[in-house]
């Protein structure tokens, strides 16, 4: 029974299984306080309010894989927010090409932050710390005041609700729902992937099986940037606008989503559909808040905190267990060769 | 010429250049950016002395954030911890009106540096006892932390009317600077005096350059760095009781924004390797002064609060690039394909990173 439970801490897939139960818990939780959780839109409503995060969050899992970290995801989201504003706003080019544009700019930026990480070997926190204050200055030096987007066809896209039958979801979420399902097979199928769960399980022992580290490291970069930009544009969907505060803090909550997912910020495990999980558990939190009526939204902040330090714990004890039972299992390997393959995933 | 390459080598030499530079700018271009007037009560009163009294909370920050630097961590969490300070402190002495403390002011102060300390603790727990990395584990109290001060404050700015709460970073009668001059200074010694006298920087450098050896060498290698996080909490609470006193509120939102980047950036223009090990308090110190040199400048330009990141992300970049072994190589590389134009281009290079400064 004990070496059951303890295989079962050893899979990859322990973390994620805890959060999709706390994730039907609370759920249950909610359907049985309230009645209005019942109902099928509030439940779709997690994808509407929270595309953008989801799609930051998928770019953020990206880089805690390879061992690194984006700090600037919420603040290049406010950029791209507020240029496609500016360019609507201010210019006459089309929709199309400004949405294009605010593209390539959000994964240049990242894959800028990502090759002077990787070439000149500096730590990705401080670098992308300052690439965060460096956009979120850049969105004041554009405006400081809220520019509002009246673009006819950007609005009617924002308004535009798909009709699932038992509710509605947007066009925003539909994008995350497509991105979420690229990234897992990228990551899960291709060799693409497979190269960046290598670089965070060992960068040296990557290189030295002659995977192209730095490419895959500035790509994920990139990709990062990529995600975030995707997510200014769910964002701006949302919103309508473009200001210099949209996303404060976002980068935190898209962190924890991952983390909460199961993605190791030691690198080398991450999964992402967990990290879609993450990102529900932090919405159902939201709409607890929302449904309540009288707590204020900072409970939120300090509620995702507490659940982060939670599950970076509940990671390190993990670790060591797992550690612990590796080493066990190496001990018993010459009288019961078989298991040691087990052990090793 | 021997003591000009001496000090060119030293770790001091880029954040006194930087600030040299600042200086004569403003000399330049400000008007009476030099002149230092008493005024009739016998307060010091001039642009220096502004420049010194703002950039006090900065030194007190970048102290903490040295040493936790030095143990080749990070401390995000310093900007959020100055508002929960700040919060604590208003709260506790209330914003009645009639100017009367609900709470003696010691009180209040202590309690205020407390919390920080508390919450320097709570990331040195993460840290040193869970090991999770320094970033993420200050991360999550750079984003709730501000969340905990809005609920102390009820979010609301609670105004102080309390007369000696001003005291703190304001002048105390017949003292011709301000106390919060004094309360960095004494803080500055304090520093100095433990180097001095004490092991604990070597402690704190071994643990930095490399954790493993410095356990074997019999360090308690938890114990530092859980130490030198709490340490950088109480600077952070510090600061926060000056920084609430400036401007005689509790702000939840404001208090503090964007102080950990300031802090991280005095200590790398300080000379300290953002990667840990050797440290230089007194870099950190004068990092800290020049960084506020360069806010002033910028807000005389015109440059406002939100529109600065800009510029110090460039100087951060910057300056790690300038650190970071791989450039140098690189740079080495260049400088010997080019020797023969090498001494202009030294001079066109580093000129360009002061401008950028």
């Amino acid at each position: 029974m004990s070496s059951k439970l303890n295989q079962m801490i050893a899979s990859k897939y322990f973390s994620f299984f805890v959060t999709l139960a706390l994730f039907v818990i609370l759920y249950g939780a909610g359907m049985a306080i309230y009645k209005g959780f019942m109902r099928p839109q509030v439940f779709l409503n997690l994808f509407i309010d929270n595309a953008a995060l989801i799609i930051v969050t998928i770019g953020i899992t990206f880089t805690l894989i390879i061992a690194g970290i984006d700090l600037s995801v919420g603040a290049v989201l406010a950029l791209v927010c507020m240029v496609l504003a500016w360019l609507l706003a201010n210019t006459g080019i089309p929709l199309g090409l400004a949405v294009l544009l605010v593209l390539v700019m959000g994964t240049v930026f990242g894959a800028v932050q990502g090759y002077i990480i990787t070439k000149f070997d500096l730590q990705p926190f401080i670098i992308t710390l300052a690439g965060m204050f460096f956009c979120r200055g850049l969105t004041a030096v554009i405006s400081q005041d809220t520019i509002q987007i009246v673009n006819p066809d950007w609005v009617a896209l924002a308004s535009y609700r798909i009709d699932l039958g038992v509710g509605f979801i947007s066009i925003g979420a539909v994008v995350a729902l497509i991105m979420i399902a690229i990234a897992a097979i990228v990551l899960g199928f291709t060799k693409f992937g497979r190269a960046v769960f290598a670089i965070g399980g060992s960068e040296s022992s990557a290189a030295l099986m002659g995977l192209p580290v730095f490419r895959t490291k500035v790509m994920v970069y990139a990709i990062s940037g990529f995600c975030a930009s995707m997510g200014g544009l769910a964002y701006s969907l949302i919103m309508l606008t473009g200001y210099n505060l949209h996303g404060l803090g976002m980068e935190m909550d898209a962190i924890a989503s991952s983390v909460i997912g199961g993605t190791l910020l030691t690198g080398g495990v991450g999964f992402i559909p967990g990290a879609l999980i993450g990102v529900l558990i932090q919405g159902v939190i939201l709409t607890f808040i929302s449904f309540q009526g009288t707590l204020s939204a900072w409970w939120t902040k300090i509620v995702v905190g507490a659940l982060l330090c939670v599950f970076i714990i509940m990671q390190a004890l993990i670790t060591e267990q797992k550690s612990k039972l590796s080493s066990k299992r190496s001990m018993e390997d010459n009288n019961n060769p078989p298991q040691a393959a087990t052990a090793a995933q | 010429m021997d003591m000009l390459k001496k000090f060119s080598g030293s770790s001091l030499f880029l954040p006194v250049v930087a600030l040299s530079v600042l200086l004569i700018f403003n000399t330049l271009f400000v008007d009476g950016f030099l002149t230092i007037q008493m005024t009739e009560d016998g307060h010091l009163y001039g642009r220096l002395v502004d420049i010194l009294n703002r950039s006090c909370s900065l030194i007190i920050l970048a102290l903490g954030m040295t040493f936790v630097i030095a143990t080749s961590g990070i401390d995000i969490s310093v900007g959020a911890v100055v508002a929960i300070s700040a919060a604590v402190v208003c709260t506790l002495i209330g914003g009645r009106g009639d100017g009367v403390a609900e709470m003696p002011m010691s009180v209040a102060m202590l309690a205020a540096v407390g919390v920080g300390v508390l919450c320097g603790m709570w990331n040195g727990l993460l840290v040193a006892k869970f090991k999770i990395q320094a970033v993420v584990a200050t991360l999550i109290l750079m984003t709730a932390g501000r969340g905990v001060a809005q609920l102390m404050t009820e979010g609301q700015i609670i105004t102080v009317y309390y007369k000696p709460f001003e005291y703190i970073a304001g002048f105390l009668p017949n003292m011709p600077l301000p106390t919060n001059i004094f309360i960095a200074l004494a803080m500055v010694l304090l520093v100095a005096v433990l180097m001095k006298k004490t092991s604990i920087g070597l402690f704190v450098q071994s643990v930095g350059i490399n954790p493993t050896a410095a356990r074997y060498a019999g360090i308690n290698v938890t114990m530092v760095i859980f130490l030198v996080y709490a340490f950088s909490g109480l600077c952070a609470g510090v600061s926060g009781l000056i920084e609430s006193s400036l401007i005689r509120a509790a702000d939840a939102n404001n208090a503090g924004l964007n102080m950990e980047m300031d802090a991280i950036l005095a200590v790398a223009l300080g000379g300290t390797l953002l990667s840990g090990g050797k440290f230089y308090v007194g870099g950190s110190v004068i990092g800290a002064i020049t960084i506020q040199t360069l806010t002033t400048t910028m807000y005389a330009l015109g440059v406002s609060a939100d529109q600065l990141p800009v510029v110090k992300a460039a100087a951060v970049i910057i300056i790690c690039l300038i650190q970071s072994k791989k450039a140098q190589e690189m740079f080495d590389k260049w400088k010997a394909s080019r020797h023969s134009q090498q001494k202009n281009d030294n001079k066109a290079v580093f000129g360009k990173a002061v401008k950028q400064l």
